[in-house]
């Protein structure tokens, strides 16, 4: 069956079961694009803005599960993929990126939009093509596809030039199949790291479990909770790993890391065995790594063999997928009972609790913690919660307890602001079904802001809480604790967001006192349709617990004592 | 450390391998590429200035990039390295001959002769060829093109030393890539 490049670029999304794709088109990317018409069945997604479509596509693959897929042309519309192509290689988000390039006898001739995207990608792509012959077309994308969510996953772009799309050859898709490449290779069940694991496992007094991203991306949760169960070893959680263990679960501690509670953080130093599950040792995580939690063992159940011994030193690695390896560990591992080390946290924990900010009495401030804590009260804990990049993300993970996995899309490793917004609007199309809120600051939302218009366009219902504080709040803190107060390029204009939204169509309100947010979530959440909240909260305010960027990880800077600050207020 | 890595032959590949290098922070000291006894293999020796626990996250970080079939750590492996290097040298019809016995002594070659300079043309272990350069240059070395160290290990069939998989691969076998 003859078809063009351009076809064979739709026939092969149709048969990877490719429902949505976010793009933006453009000269070189024409020819597809009028191919497009021919398969109804693959809605497009029109962005605002190309970085929108990598997001979007980034927040489709998070949310739901399988390959995010944004399209776009050369040049401008390749590079403004760059940003969420790195966002999604950083977070392991499997995706495949589609760009137009000229036509292959202009390349290198600087073309009018020419840009070498396969290069400027190289280091943020698991892999890119550059195709220039319509037969290439269909291996490639097959071998894309199983590249971005095999082994760790990731973004993968493929660069068709347009003759590639004019061209016609024979579409053969059982031909295309990508030769067979083992992705990853557990360990067999017999290696001698499982016994040495076992053994650590089994004497261990004061284990942690690290709970991290790869739990969510290997479909381990059932087999997680297993082990800590069985073990009686409490679970800390990366950013992205929130959700891989029930927030409501008594062996849960919550966040680990540079604004993780006091108590997961103490625990971890004061552990005598760390079992990390997915997840690689971020400086945001680890803290001064000298002094990382330095009585204990580490086991480390990791896909990326890269990633083992690279920020610490592990004393047993098993490479794998996280699933396969637990279900070999779960039938050996003794049942434990940790009571002395379970006790001492809950001791750890008594001392914070008088700090929380929900202990804190209504001084007539509103507190970006209350907001979110309330919305997470509102939505019974099972909205999708889409972040954006800053203080209000450390609140949300602080404050919105996730049950479920999947739950929070947030930007981890790169820490892209202006995420949100898009990263929704991709998974309320991997979720329809699923209430999907964006809890943005005031400086990132504006990042992306346009993508108002997508969803106005699309018809989409996502409940938009901006957390406006005026200032670019994390920096501002950092401005705060280690620049004197010297708070410049920080303040930031906004615009009246309710306005804004009322441009595109969409109804909003402003919450400035605590008792009108719950009010304003219920009305939110009644109306059909987005809706924007612009929440007006204390300009001034800080994340606590903070461990400073390469300080000891127990050495906090501490919320201040519920006293003092009510003292301040008063 | 002395890496092997066995690269299928796409393009760009050496750009991908060289890009890993410079973004993963380790500086490539020496790089030669070429054919092997398998069409559509290219074969790499690269030098780095690192560790052995950079070398394990190079080797690791190799395996991730889909065109790499095999990576070899031979810097401790019985090996046999070696460079080739082509030195131009000033030569007076006065100065001439004693250059000629140093080649000599040095077991190198001389593939051009003129009446200002010679070519001398040497493969040997690279502090050989140090040594040699170092005599010639009192004499003024007028330009040299090394080609940087080219390694094989010694005996019948090389050994992977990143086998993490636990599994027998062979030279044939290109399923040790994990391109996670």
């Amino acid at each position: 069956m003859k078809k063009t490049g351009g076809e064979i670029i739709w026939e092969c999304l149709k048969q990877e079961g490719v429902k949505h794709i976010f793009g933006y088109p453009g000269g070189a990317i024409l020819p597809a694009y009028d191919a497009l018409c021919k398969y109804p069945e693959i809605h497009h997604v029109l962005v605002r803005h190309e970085q929108g479509a990598a997001h979007m596509a980034d927040g489709y693959a998070r949310a739901g599960g399988g390959v995010g897929v944004a399209i776009a042309t050369s040049g401008p519309g390749a590079t403004n993929l760059v940003t969420g192509i790195a966002t999604a290689m950083m977070d392991s988000s499997p995706m495949v990126c589609i760009t137009g390039q000229v036509g292959s006898k202009l390349i290198g001739y600087d073309a009018f939009q020419e840009t070498d995207i396969t290069g400027i990608t190289l280091p943020i792509t698991k892999h890119n093509y550059l195709v220039t012959r319509a037969e290439d077309l269909a291996p490639a994308m097959r071998e894309a596809f199983w590249l971005a969510k095999s082994g760790r996953p990731g973004p993968v772009l493929i660069d068709v030039t347009k003759d590639a799309q004019q061209a016609s050859c024979e579409f053969d898709w059982d031909a295309a199949e990508p030769r067979h490449r083992n992705c990853c290779l557990a360990a067999s069940s017999a290696a001698p790291q499982y016994g040495e694991a076992l053994e650590l496992i089994n004497h261990a007094k004061r284990p942690v479990i690290l709970a991290g991203h790869g739990i969510l991306l290997s479909g381990a949760m059932r087999e997680v909770c297993a082990f800590a169960e069985r073990t009686q070893a409490p679970v800390a959680m990366t950013l992205l790993g929130i959700g891989s263990f029930p927030a409501s679960h008594p062996l849960n501690l919550g966040m680990m890391g540079m604004h993780g509670e006091a108590w997961v953080n103490t625990a971890i130093q004061e552990a005598d065995l760390l079992l990390a599950f997915g997840m690689r040792f971020d400086d945001r995580v680890t803290g001064n790594l000298k002094t990382y939690a330095p009585m204990a063992k580490k086991i480390h159940i990791e896909i990326d063999q890269a990633e083992v011994n690279k920020n610490v030193k592990i004393d047993v690695a098993l490479i794998g997928d996280l699933r396969q390896v637990l279900g070999e560990l779960l039938p050996r591992v003794d049942a434990g009972n940790r009571e002395p080390w379970l006790s001492r946290i809950h001791e750890l924990k008594g001392d914070s609790a008088v700090r929380d900010i929900q202990n804190l009495p209504d001084d007539g401030h509103l507190y970006a913690a209350h907001v979110v804590n309330d919305l997470w009260r509102e939505t019974s804990g099972e909205a999708v919660v889409v972040t954006d990049v800053g203080q209000h993300q450390m609140w949300e993970a602080q404050y919105y307890k996730h049950d479920q996995p999947r739950t929070l899309i947030t930007s981890g490793g790169l820490g892209t602001m202006g995420f949100a917004l898009p990263a929704a609007i991709g998974a309320k199309f991997a979720r329809p079904d699923a209430e999907v809120w964006v809890v943005a600051g005031d400086g990132g939302f504006q990042m992306t802001m346009a993508e108002l218009a997508t969803i106005a366009q699309e018809r989409l219902d996502i409940k938009v809480a901006i957390i406006n504080n005026g200032y670019l709040g994390m920096v501002r803190q950092w401005q705060e604790f280690f620049y004197e107060r010297r708070y410049k390029a920080t303040p930031l204009y906004s615009p009246d967001f309710v306005k804004l939204a009322g441009a595109f169509d969409l109804p909003g309100a402003a919450v400035r006192r605590r008792a009108d947010v719950v009010p304003t979530i219920r009305e939110a959440r009644e109306h059909r349709g987005t809706y924007v909240i612009n929440f007006c909260v204390e300009q001034e305010d800080s994340v606590f617990p903070m461990v400073p960027a390469g300080a000891d990880l127990h050495a906090m800077i501490r919320r201040p004592s519920p006293l003092v600050e009510t003292a301040q207020d008063l | 450390m002395t890496l092997v890595v066995q690269v299928e032959n796409k393009p760009g590949v050496l750009n991908r391998v060289a890009s890993l290098f410079r973004r993963r922070g380790f500086n490539i000291e020496s790089l030669t590429v070429g054919h092997t006894e398998k069409p559509g293999v290219s074969r790499m020796t690269i030098v780095v200035d690192t560790d052995e626990a950079g070398a394990l996250r190079i080797e690791a970080n190799l395996y991730k990039l889909v065109h790499v079939q095999r990576v070899e750590n031979v810097t401790s492996t019985p090996s046999v390295f070696r460079d080739l290097a082509m030195i131009k040298v000033a030569a007076t019809p006065e100065t001439r001959a004693e250059i000629m016995q140093l080649t000599h002594v040095f077991r190198a070659r001389i593939v051009d002769v003129n009446s200002e300079s010679l070519v001398i043309e040497t493969t040997g272990a690279e502090d050989k060829i140090d040594g040699l350069v170092e005599i010639l240059r009192g004499y003024g070395i007028l330009e040299m093109a090394r080609t940087g160290r080219v390694a094989m290990t010694r005996g019948p069939r090389p050994e992977a030393s990143a086998n993490a998989s636990g599994q027998d691969d062979s030279l044939e076998d290109e399923s040790v890539s994990y391109s996670v």
